[in-house]
């Protein structure tokens, strides 16, 4: 559990290249024919001008073109699709709405493309036991919006408006609320999954405590290297009575940290805890003009949510604490207009920065909280060191920082230099006992720091786990793992056990 | 080594040498906690004994987290949390007694043991974010961090929860703390009718009350709920609540302030001690499942302790009368926990074959040796 360094970052990070040895052409496109006949011509594209929609999902940097995308209409035609190519021996990948910032949805050149966007049908809502059954195509906040006023589903990552069930499930997503709520993980109680080899089981249901090991709690947040979820049950919540929401301004991320710590220390736990620093704040400003003074060192966005009463006293304790640490500029929404505005500066941090430079990379480490002061300090002398502008916002609850790295890639060498940088941020993050990512995944993006937080035994140990669910490794390969590796045969000697020998058991 | 015999590997790079050796010789272990929870078929095999592994070894009570050696007794942890306003929020009873100092943290997370604060808080599922585990092929394996969000690699320690020491020996977990509540309010409510009980449990559990535990308890040809708040306004939420139990069709609404032994009771209701002719079957239900359930337990002259916000409940029943259980509750499914040993060969529900089968091949590349409780899990693996 420390965060172990052992490697160097490796080189740039554009690349396209697949470890795996292409198929033939003549097996691809006997597999394209039956792919064709599985969800009819109209649904499975070939052309370059059609699949350039899919050539990188929400990291731009990365491009890569597959054989063909298929579009299945029904949970049964995504399992005949991954059926046809398993028996062809040919790779592929699944691929939500395409918001991922990790790379994860990358198609592997030569290989299938299997697109959920057609899969959006809500297809059983149960209030009573707060259950809703979902196709994987369907957006986030369309949950939200089916089970609601009285209910809602929690998990709500910032692209909640494009991104699909499908892909919060394979990315485990977070969200500003995941403080207090929890994430994915925490909501998904039952799964139709379609193995690699095409076969279509069930883990769990509607109900909590599937007999037998948690399949589901390792599938969900797998990045798709397990197979492609078809159905998901998600348990939806009752709507708090009420939400207050606050944003308050400090000379320096030190005294809003020290806020953040001290709100969490006396028991309170807010639904979320935001911060952005004097760049982001500049930045987000110009974009949701939301009166935010331009100059002050940090902004903390602070929201509680519960029962009324509740609510209030420990609304009126957080502002005490924020003036107890500094600030003289404690704004509170009078009103959901207002909240809504606070929240729309939060979110314009990132589109805000896109104006302000041409290209910039976004980090995604996580460090414990109390470590807050001590990187951020780092993270500005670094920026310093390169020369570069860093930006920072965050969900400071949960120790989950979102550097962003700006440069401008029509400069030789930035890019690049950019990307080491980024490197170096996410070593700071491991050395104070952090994670290199807390909720846009690994995919392809951070595959390369993977060995810095997990030993070989470790990484053999994911490898196991990734073999008894996709010996072929057929499903996304290529991600998430540093190196790619064969699964081989299962080691060890076949012995009978005293209740097989009984009769009492069957091996497997 | 004969069986029978026990070992006690004092740090976790001993656990996982002595179980390379154990793995050559292809000798079955079963690894042991407390020594709280006979739970599943006995097996045979050396007792891989968690004591020599009982260190704290983080509290960081700034981030809410500790790292604790998988023996750490419960009690202890929580003893040392309480010590800075803390807690881990899974609250099982600690053994079949209910004041057994034995259970460990190893050990309730490899049973998916749980108790009333799961209706807030989530199982322990919800709040291990790391463990590291030794496999029977002598590798030590982390997974996961020591901060309270990180999706870096696979999250193997949900797989580990609730396997019942079939893949592996637990040896270090890194958990998330929540802050002590510093009162505690509860409110109880009655009837002595079942549909009734579950439509009162079903309205409270929909609304947004926010509390800490949702509770049934049904003994004796009655009912009742008990809603626990915790926190500066637990006095006030408890009075909302108390208005909506009523509005819900119960009875008798009472509020009590002092409400540890009641909560205790909860606990160890989920238990028997020594069982010979009773046996405890935990049902994974839905919400409104309670009626049937309540009817089933009557029916087996049993009584019932549960989570009525999840759905899932604890039944003390006769133990011939499991049979006739399992087929009422149908589909749903029936684990039995405490019985006479007889019983405890047939203790899991089936998987559907299609999960079994995945579940065979997780079990071979984690423990291809075939030494970690071998044939005593679900479907024989």
């Amino acid at each position: 559990m420390d965060g172990r360094l052992t490697a160097e970052p490796e080189g740039p990070t554009a690349v396209s290249a697949q470890p795996e040895a292409a198929a033939s052409p003549a097996v691809l496109a006997a597999l394209i024919a039956r792919l064709r006949a599985i969800v009819g011509d109209r649904w499975c594209y070939e052309h370059e001008h059609q699949l350039r929609t899919y050539e990188s999902d929400g990291l731009l940097q990365y491009t890569s073109t597959p054989r063909a995308a298929v579009l299945p209409g029904s949970a049964e035609e995504v399992r005949d699709c991954v059926r046809a190519c398993a028996e062809a021996g040919v790779p592929w990948v699944a691929r939500g709405a395409g918001s991922g910032l990790s790379g994860g949805a990358l198609p592997v050149e030569d290989g299938i493309l299997i697109v959920a966007s057609r899969l959006k049908r809500i297809l059983h809502i149960d209030r009573g036991n707060q259950r809703v059954c979902v196709e994987p195509g369907v957006t986030n906040i369309a949950v939200s919006a089916a089970v609601g006023p009285d209910l809602f589903y929690p998990p709500d990552p910032s692209s909640q408006i494009v991104c699909s069930i499908g892909g919060n499930v394979a990315e485990n997503s977070g969200g500003a609320h995941c403080f207090k709520y929890g994430f994915t993980t925490n909501y998904v109680c039952g799964l139709e999954v379609v193995l690699p080899d095409g076969e279509m089981i069930t883990l769990g249901g509607e109900e909590l405590d599937a007999p037998g090991y948690d399949l589901l709690g390792t599938f969900v947040g797998s990045e798709g290297t397990l197979g492609i979820a078809t159905k998901v049950w998600l348990r939806v919540m009752p709507s708090p009575e009420t939400v207050r929401t606050l944003v308050a301004f400090f000379d320096s991320t030190r005294e809003a940290g020290e806020a953040v710590s001290r709100i969490v220390q006396s028991g309170i736990v807010p639904g979320a805890i935001e911060m952005m620093d004097a760049r982001a704040i500049e930045a987000s400003e110009k974009m949701a003009h939301a009166g935010y003074p331009v100059g002050r060192a940090a902004a903390l966005l602070v929201e509680l949510d519960g029962a009324e009463r509740e609510c209030a006293a420990r609304f009126d304790e957080v502002v005490g604490v924020c003036e107890a640490c500094g600030s003289d500029d404690v704004r509170v929404a009078r009103d959901e207009a207002e909240r809504a505005l606070f929240w729309k500066t939060r979110k314009a941090a990132f589109p805000a920065m896109g104006r302000m430079s041409p290209n910039y990379f976004v980090q995604d480490g996580v460090i414990p909280r109390t470590k807050l002061p001590e990187v951020l300090e780092k993270i500005d002398a670094l920026a310093e060191e390169y020369g570069m502008l860093v930006a920072n916002v965050f969900h400071a609850g949960d120790g989950n920082l979102h550097p962003l790295v700006c440069f401008d890639g029509r400069n030789e060498g930035e890019a690049e230099r950019a990307e080491e940088l980024s490197g170096r941020i996410i070593d700071a993050c491991l050395e104070a006992g952090g994670s290199i990512t807390g909720e846009h995944g690994v995919g392809l993006d951070k595959k390369k720091h993977m060995p810095k937080m997990f030993g070989e035994d470790d990484l053999g140990a994911f490898q196991k786990l990734r073999c008894a669910w996709d010996p072929a490794g057929l499903a996304n390969p290529g991600k998430v793992m540093p190196t790619p590796r064969l699964c081989g045969e299962v080691p060890g000697v076949y012995r009978q056990h005293p209740l097989e020998a009984a009769g009492l058991a069957e091996r497997f | 080594m004969a069986a029978g015999v026990a070992v006690r590997p004092g740090t976790p790079e001993e656990a996982a040498e002595l179980l390379r050796s154990l793995g050559e010789e292809g000798r079955p272990v079963r690894p042991r906690g407390g020594g709280t929870k006979p739970w599943g078929p006995p097996g045979d095999g050396v007792d891989l004994e968690t004591g020599g592994l009982a260190r704290i070894l983080e509290h960081n009570v700034g981030d809410f987290t500790a790292v604790l050696e998988a023996g750490v007794p419960m009690a202890e942890a929580q003893a040392a949390f309480a010590g800075e306003q803390q807690m881990l929020a899974v609250d099982p009873a600690l053994g079949a007694d209910g004041n057994g100092a034995g259970a460990t943290i190893g050990g309730v997370m490899a049973a998916n043991d749980s108790g009333p604060l799961r209706h807030r808080y989530g199982g322990m599922r919800d709040l291990v974010v790391g463990m590291t585990v030794a496999l029977s092929d002598g590798t030590l394996a982390r997974s996961g961090g020591k901060v309270i969000k990180n999706v870096a690699g696979y999250d193997l320690a949900k797989l580990l929860t609730g396997s019942y020491g079939t893949l592996g020996l637990i040896v270090r977990v890194a958990v998330r703390l929540h802050p002590l509540p510093d009162g505690t309010a509860t409110v109880a409510g009655a009837t002595d009718d079942p549909d009734r009980l579950g439509a009162a449990a079903a309205a409270l559990a929909g609304q947004p009350l926010e509390a800490d535990c949702l509770d049934v308890d049904w003994r004796d040809g009655a009912g009742r709920l008990l809603l626990r708040f915790g926190g500066a306004a637990a006095g006030h939420q408890a009075g909302v609540a108390a208005e909506r139990a009523g509005a819900a069709g119960l009875e008798g609404v009472e509020t009590i302030e002092d409400d540890d032994e009641l909560w205790m009771r909860q606990r160890v209701h989920q238990r028997v001690q020594s069982p010979q002719d009773t046996c405890v079957v935990k049902v994974a239900g839905r919400i409104t499942d309670l009626p049937a359930v309540v009817r089933a337990t009557t029916e087996a002259g049993g009584t019932l302790v549960g989570r009525a916000g999840l759905g899932v409940s604890w039944l003390t029943v006769p133990a011939d009368s499991v049979g006739t259980l399992r087929d009422a509750l149908a589909p749903r499914a029936c684990t039995i926990l405490d019985a006479p040993e007889a019983l405890r060969a047939d203790a899991w529900p089936s998987p559907e074959p299609g999960a079994l089968r995945l579940m065979a091949r997780v079990k071979e590349r984690f423990d291809p040796a075939r030494i970690f409780r071998p044939g005593t899990f679900v479907g024989g693996i």
